[in-house]
């Protein structure tokens, strides 16, 4: 069986959210519903004075994630669909949700440690990335991996994982063994582990 | 929401889970209120305007080629997607295998979000006059016919009584396409001519200072970068501002990734740029970038550090021996600084340490590694330069190259922003200016309110010594800068507002922008993808691109292009067909494409082009290294300075000291040395009422004031004002809290973001927001220049837009 993943170098990132904007326009979402993130993350030591008064930072560090969804090997939203209609295809490993069965419980959006299911208010019903499948299925790369302006974001199969690259294991995001994304990080050179405590989502406003 | 709800009912609200670094948890979607955009409904009733949203119906795709270029310095691909004449979907670049040297030319997130401009329900229908006062917004629907009527009459009689030095090009720059905005010089000049401003707002400081020490303005390609050891960015912030697939972001990352330079960056604030580049964040005083340079080369001059036969042969007036006949004793660059000049001040790392605000022995070992270093490239951003002193800025950190012996030397460079090797392309035929004077862009308000009171000496006017006439009428295609975009726009909006300074201003744009409410008749523009477009890439590393576009759809309600609506004017004011010559805009591209093919050989056929879209070209060499020809043999070669050399000390900027009128603590130096701003710097005594340094930035999610009203835009890149931790918690402000921000100039309100990523004392903010003014006469839409200065830079007389002090409360 194949697995879609995407693979993310973080040390390309710079945040700039154009996989966001072009999985928006391509969708068609609306400002306030996305299947893409880009999480801005950062800690600090603190500032000091010297003994000159000049001021001095220490421990500061940024840098960025981006998610949509991992598609991970178990997935928590497939898990705990009430309905069925959320699945993980057999031939792509893409997870999706069929419209015509989510009967809109949210039971996917409360069991995803990525936030990746979102509610569609008018339709009453959960929305996600979706791998672009249908433009996989055309041979064309997911609209966001097309946009990528840095060439940070890539996508292939998980048996071939490029060199560096390791599994979801960079803050803010979750214990990848929870559920076994297929979300795989160059990490960058201040990236903290995820289960780190070093740091904060500083973007919170702009990924809620 | 419900989701939400129970969180906070479990009493651990989802933030809190988040900020404790705890995961993402049950991270849900959340409904986003309070995003509304926040212009005036101010249309007429009409048409509702097609909906935002694509249509899904089964109508074939139309795929045309366009631009994003709303000066950003990016100048990116577009293929927009139409389906029945609509735009459903906009793409980008996907042509070719996107292998370096070849690559796309990717739209960042702002093109990507095109459609939602192209789409705007407040986009402007139809042309429309003023109503109510200037600048109220009030404006009625009209015809055509009454808006052409209405303008030509106004223009004839501006003409007849001031005559064509009162009519001004407004300073504007949301259309960079090559093909459409210059037709308004091309218009005027076929009655008469017009006044000049040139220089404009991002890099007058430099464009002006820069030619003073090297003749023009260069540096190494981008690409060259690979080949230093270690790279210095004074103020650059790439990785926020230049994001397009084929600008120097991916440039830089490409050429960092080869060469594995380490990395320095010098900015007070901690920018996606340094959180994604540098090994190593010097935070440093905004305005204060001089200083640091001589810190550094009081290390480099007293260890030997500098390179001595480069500074000998290639330059003037870096030591004693090569001072120029004309100069005082003592006046050369190192007696400066090592203290033997007039000030008697050695510019030790410690008296640098207190003028910065970096510590002296940093700056030692800064000094140190630069100078140790096989390959120093030092490079800067833009923001060091938009300073009251930035033409001593910006020629002081290209001295420090210049220490170094770079200029013409691969690896290392000039010092200045990175070159690119663009293709040069199509220019519109403007005819000629028998008007021939010229302000610099930043005078144009005084230009109005002052008038005959500018001259050569005290507002570097250029092609008289006085202006002939006050600016009396003013055409603005697509600018936002007759206030939005200029320094103190309080004093922008007094002066607009008063109808006998200047009497008649026409203004074309797609949206109602704080400028366009000042215009007595508004004219409803198209966008560059809805009618033929050519963009060439103008900061684009090594690799040369154009861009050629056709228009995407049909005109919609009563749209016009400039273009055309200039050809209904020229009609009407009997120059018609000196202003047509008796093409539309596609035979004026094709003519301007076939003179430019003319010059540069290896440009595809026009057919070629317009079928293709998109022509990218490597340099043939990889990349160019500025003045190399020269550093090769400076006997034969020159450059443009009236010495041929690096003019350390500059004899004609010590003409213009002596000659020009200059206001009181206004500096212009012959040496590239450190001058404190005469006002609102770190030195001015009002930092006791105003302690907080405050600096503008380019942000992602818009382009100066172009992409402000995009709710998906706004959305992924929330409006905030930087304040360090320190700083916010003396005033009882916590990130997100809603605070003033106010000085002498006036007061906004905005949310802040409260982060140990600024230098204490500094505070920053995004520009180009649009100004929204409340019933306080609070500006709640949080334009920067509501609290920024009009008093200009003393040589260029340009923007000080970074030179600003304010105090900082929260909202209670």
């Amino acid at each position: 069986m194949a697995q879609h993943a995407f693979f993310y170098n973080q040390i390309r990132c710079n945040g700039c959210k154009t996989c966001e904007m072009a999985c928006k326009d391509y969708h068609d979402l609306p400002a306030e519903r996305t299947y893409n993130r880009v999480f801005e993350y950062e800690g600090t030591g603190g500032w000091s004075t010297d003994e000159a008064g000049c001021p001095v930072p220490s421990g500061l560090f940024a840098y960025f994630v981006q998610q949509s969804c991992n598609h991970c090997d178990d997935p928590a939203c497939t898990n705990a669909c009430p309905t069925g209609a959320c699945s993980k295809d057999a031939e792509t490993g893409i997870v999706s949700i069929d419209p015509d069965v989510c009967n809109g419980s949210g039971a996917c959006i409360d069991a995803c440690p990525y936030a990746a299911p979102v509610m569609n208010p008018e339709t009453k019903k959960a929305t996600k990335c979706d791998g672009c499948v249908a433009r996989l299925k055309e041979g064309q790369l997911p609209i966001c991996v097309e946009a990528c302006p840095q060439r940070a974001l890539t996508c292939g199969d998980a048996s071939s994982v490029p060199e560096g690259y390791e599994r979801a294991n960079v803050a803010p995001l979750p214990d990848p063994g929870k559920t076994s994304p297929n979300f795989y990080v160059l990490a960058s050179k201040s990236a903290q582990l995820f289960d780190s405590a070093q740091g904060r989502v500083s973007n919170l406003s702009e990924v809620e | 929401m419900e989701n939400l709800k129970g969180l906070a009912e479990g009493g651990v609200s989802r933030r809190a889970f988040v900020k404790a670094g705890a995961g993402l948890g049950a991270f849900a979607a959340l409904s986003m209120a309070g995003c509304a955009t926040s212009f005036h409904e101010t249309t007429p009733e009409g048409e509702a305007e097609s909906s935002a949203s694509p249509k899904k119906s089964g109508a074939e795709e139309k795929i045309t080629w366009a631009h994003c270029s709303p000066n950003c310095y990016g100048r990116c691909a577009l293929r927009v997607v139409t389906q029945d004449d609509e735009v459903v979907r906009v793409e980008t670049d996907n042509t070719g295998d996107d292998e370096f040297g070849d690559h796309q030319i990717r739209a960042c997130l702002r093109g990507r979000s095109m459609r939602r401009w192209l789409n705007h329900p407040d986009r402007l229908k139809y042309p429309m006059k003023r109503v109510g006062k200037r600048g109220s917004g009030e404006f009625e629907r009209i015809s055509w016919e009454e808006a052409i009527d209405t303008i030509a009459e106004n223009y004839q009689r501006v003409l007849d009584q001031y005559g064509p030095a009162a009519v001004l090009i407004a300073p504007a720059s949301g259309v960079k396409a090559q093909n459409i905005s210059d037709f308004l010089a091309r218009f005027c000049n076929c009655l008469g001519g017009y006044l000049v401003q040139s220089g404009g707002y991002s890099m007058a400081q430099a464009r002006t200072a820069v030619p003073y020490l090297y003749g023009d303005r260069k540096n190494n390609s981008t690409a060259d970068l690979a080949n230093a050891k270690l790279c210095v960015m004074f103020g650059d912030n790439h990785a926020e501002n230049k994001l397009g697939g084929a600008g120097d972001c991916y440039q830089i990352e490409h050429a960092l990734e080869q060469g594995g330079a380490k990395v320095i960056v010098i900015d007070p604030r901690y920018t996606p740029t340094a959180a994604l580049r540098a090994d190593q964040w010097i935070p440093i005083r905004p305005g204060t970038d001089a200083a640091l340079v001589q810190g550094i080369a009081h290390v480099l001059i007293t260890e030997n550090k500098v390179d001595q036969e480069f500074l000998d042969t290639y330059c003037i007036g870096y030591d004693e021996k090569t001072l120029p006949e004309s100069a005082p004793a003592k006046s050369d660059y190192k007696s400066h600084i090592l203290g033997e000049g007039p000030d008697g001040t050695a510019k030790t790392p410690e008296w640098a340490s207190a003028i910065t605000g970096i510590p002296a022995q940093t700056i030692v070992d800064l000094a140190h590694e630069i100078g140790d270093s096989e390959a120093c490239f030092v490079m800067q951003g833009l923001g060091p330069q938009r300073q009251q002193n930035g033409e001593q800025t910006v020629r002081a950190i290209c001295m420090l190259s210049v220490l170094l012996g770079g200029p013409g030397k691969s690896g290392v460079g000039t010092g200045f922003m990175f070159g690119a090797d663009a293709i040069t392309g199509v220019k519109v035929p403007t005819g000629t200016n028998p008007v021939g004077v010229t302000i610099p862009t930043f005078m144009f308000i005084d230009a109005i309110e002052f008038g005959t009171d500018l001259t050569k000496k005290n507002s570097a006017l250029k092609g008289a010594d006085r202006l002939p006439q006050p600016v009396k009428m003013m055409f603005s295609h697509g600018g936002n800068s007759l206030t939005n975009q200029h320094g103190n726009i309080g004093r922008s909006h007094r002066v607009l507002a008063d109808e006998s300074l200047c009497e008649f201003i026409v203004v074309w744009d797609t949206l109602l922008t704080d400028s366009a409410k000042y215009a007595d008749i508004l004219l409803p523009d198209l966008m560059p993808s809805e009618q033929p477009s050519f963009a060439t890439g103008e900061y684009c590393g090594n690799m040369g691109y154009v861009i050629c576009g056709t228009a995407c759809t049909e005109p919609k309600f009563e749209r016009k292009s400039l273009y055309q609506s200039l050809a209904l004017l020229a009609e009407k004011m009997g120059v018609f067909d000196d202003f047509t010559g008796g093409l539309d805009e596609m035979g004026w591209l094709e003519k301007m494409y076939k003179s430019a093919r003319k010059e540069d050989r290896e440009l595809p056929e026009w057919e070629e082009m317009l079928e293709k879209g998109v022509y990218r070209r490597l340099h043939e060499k990889g990349g160019s290294i500025a003045y190399s020809k020269w550093r090769k043999d400076p006997e034969k070669e020159h450059l443009k300075t009236p010495s041929g050399k690096i003019e350390v000390y500059c004899e004609k900027l010590a003409e213009l000291a002596e000659t020009w009128e200059l206001p009181e603590g206004d500096v212009i130096s012959p040496l590239p040395i450190y001058v404190p701003e005469s006002e609102w710097g770190y030195a001015d005594p009002r930092r006791e009422t105003y302690p907080l340094q405050m600096v503008g930035f380019h942000e992602r999610g818009h382009a100066h004031s172009s992409f402000v009203a995009i709710d998906l835009l706004q959305q992924a890149n929330m409006k905030r004002f930087w304040i360090n931790t320190q700083d916010a918690k003396e005033r009882g402000i916590e990130d997100d809290d809603m605070v003033q921000v106010f000085n002498d100039f006036g007061r906004i309100q905005v949310q802040a973001k409260v982060t140990d990523r600024i230098m204490p004392g500094v505070t920053a903010m995004g520009q180009g927001y649009w100004y929204e003014e409340d019933d306080k006469g609070v500006d709640v839409g949080a334009c920067i220049n509501t609290l920024t200065n009009s008093h200009p830079s003393p040589l260029a007389k340009a923007i000080p837009a970074h030179t600003n002090l304010v105090q900082v409360e929260k909202v209670m």
